[in-house]
């Protein structure tokens, strides 16, 4: 099958650089398949899960925390605010970022809009976070 | 002439600088490297940021309401340094280098008839700023007694910039660190952070970049990027700097470690010399005495 190539950088490292047959992207209005061919865009993430399929199977699962990916016919680059492979994602940890995200929803809502939007999706993307982890 | 005893107490206060020096030179090159790989690991996110930035920011740039943080308020009269240094010293002159280079372009800017705000990240960079432009300072972060500095911490320098930015503090920000060109050679180089500098020829060579589908539209987008795309900027520059001041103090040590060697070597032949000297004269004055019997 035909396939792409994906890479998944952090601020801190590369994760993620081979070709494959389709990832799915969290994009901040709806779950997003990508295959190769697929037209240009570029897109900004919310908190959710990265799933990639190799030779018909899903081979790799991560946590992303939000960020942006760039889509292009043959290769597609997601730039992730910090990223974790799922099977490393403690549900203890999750749900300890999840209590600090909404800390700092308590305290940002007196703040103007965006600042609070952030720390609002901030939450969100743990609460997805928690959930995941427990599934796992 | 100094005594056989002070001569001895000298070289033994310089063989345990020597030990020292020697000491941080090893735990220098250790960090070095721990650092250089960070600031390897941090390159492609960077990179790919740019690429983006690059074909949005072509696209947004030339509208009326392009976020200020891309184009700038327009104005070119407030200029804000981000002057990144280590928060050790002992380093050669990795260190003043920086804060040279800050001072010259503060009394640059303010011959213009410019404001010039500073923040400093890192200890040094502070004091050696302080002495003589203490007015001009809105605030310094420092990450001293901190094993590594991750992205978080550039995140929070990043906000302070933008929080400033937004209430209008400055027309124009630029941020002064050591680039790390190899371990020996570190240059002091300044960097425009805001308007965010777009690679005009790339936009141009790229034509086909234009064609691309936004999802929000290109000024959400935007106004979360931009934010990332400082901070990642700051990142880099902390990183690059970490890495430089290793490799400064590596070298500074090394230096060091030999002049002591040299030292030591010198100190050993004075010594001896006055040793040799003082028995001479101790059987000059035992023979000449046995002689007058």
């Amino acid at each position: 099958m035909a396939t792409f190539l994906l890479e998944l950088v952090s601020p801190e490292k590369l994760l993620l650089s081979r070709p494959v047959e389709m990832a799915t992207l969290p994009a901040e209005e709806g779950e997003m398949g990508v295959l190769p061919g697929h037209s240009p865009m570029i897109v900004a993430l919310r908190g959710g899960v990265i799933r990639v399929r190799e030779n018909g199977a899903e081979t790799e699962a991560l946590f992303i925390a939000g960020g942006f990916a760039e889509v292009s016919p043959e290769r597609v680059t997601i730039l992730a605010d910090e990223a974790t492979p799922l099977a490393s994602l403690s549900r203890a940890t999750a749900e300890r970022r999840l209590a600090e995200a909404e800390a700092a929803l308590q305290e940002a809502i007196a703040e103007p809009e965006p600042k609070r939007d952030a720390a609002y999706a901030r939450v969100q993307a743990f609460r997805t976070a928690v959930s995941v982890a427990q599934a796992a | 002439m100094p005594s056989l005893k002070d001569l001895r107490g000298r070289i033994n206060s310089v063989k345990s600088t020597r030990k020292i020096t020697q000491a941080m030179k090893m735990v220098a090159a250790a960090k070095l490297r721990r650092a250089q790989a960070q600031a390897e690991a941090a390159r492609p996110y960077a990179q790919r940021m740019e690429a983006i930035l690059a074909s949005l920011g072509a696209a947004v740039a030339a509208s009326p309401d392009a976020p200020r943080m891309l184009v700038g308020t327009g104005g070119d009269r407030v200029h804000l340094l981000v002057v990144v240094t280590a928060d050790r010293g002992l380093a050669g002159p990795f260190n003043t280098q920086v804060g040279r280079l800050a001072r010259a372009r503060i009394r640059a800017l303010e011959a213009e008839g410019k404001q010039v705000k500073l923040l400093t990240v890192g200890r040094k960079g502070a004091a050696y700023l302080k002495r003589e432009f203490a007015s001009r300072f809105v605030g310094e972060v420092t990450y001293a007694g901190k094993k590594r500095v991750d992205f978080a911490d550039a995140e929070a320098v990043a906000m302070q910039v933008a929080g400033l930015l937004e209430e209008g503090g400055f027309d124009v920000c630029s941020l002064i660190y050591n680039r790390f060109r190899n371990v020996i050679s570190q240059i002091p180089t300044e960097q425009r952070l805001i308007p965010t500098p777009l690679p005009e020829g790339a936009v141009a060579a790229e034509g086909p970049q234009a064609l691309y589908e936004y999802e929000p539209a290109e000024d959400q987008i935007l106004a979360t990027l931009l934010p990332r795309n400082l901070a990642i900027q700051i990142y880099r520059a902390i990183l690059e700097s970490t890495a430089g001041e290793h490799g400064a103090r590596m070298t500074a040590m090394d230096n060091a470690t030999r002049n002591a060697g040299e030292m030591i070597n010198r100190l050993t032949l004075n010594y001896n010399r006055t040793r040799q000297a003082n028995i001479t004269r101790e059987l000059i004055e035992i023979i000449s005495g046995a002689e007058a019997v």
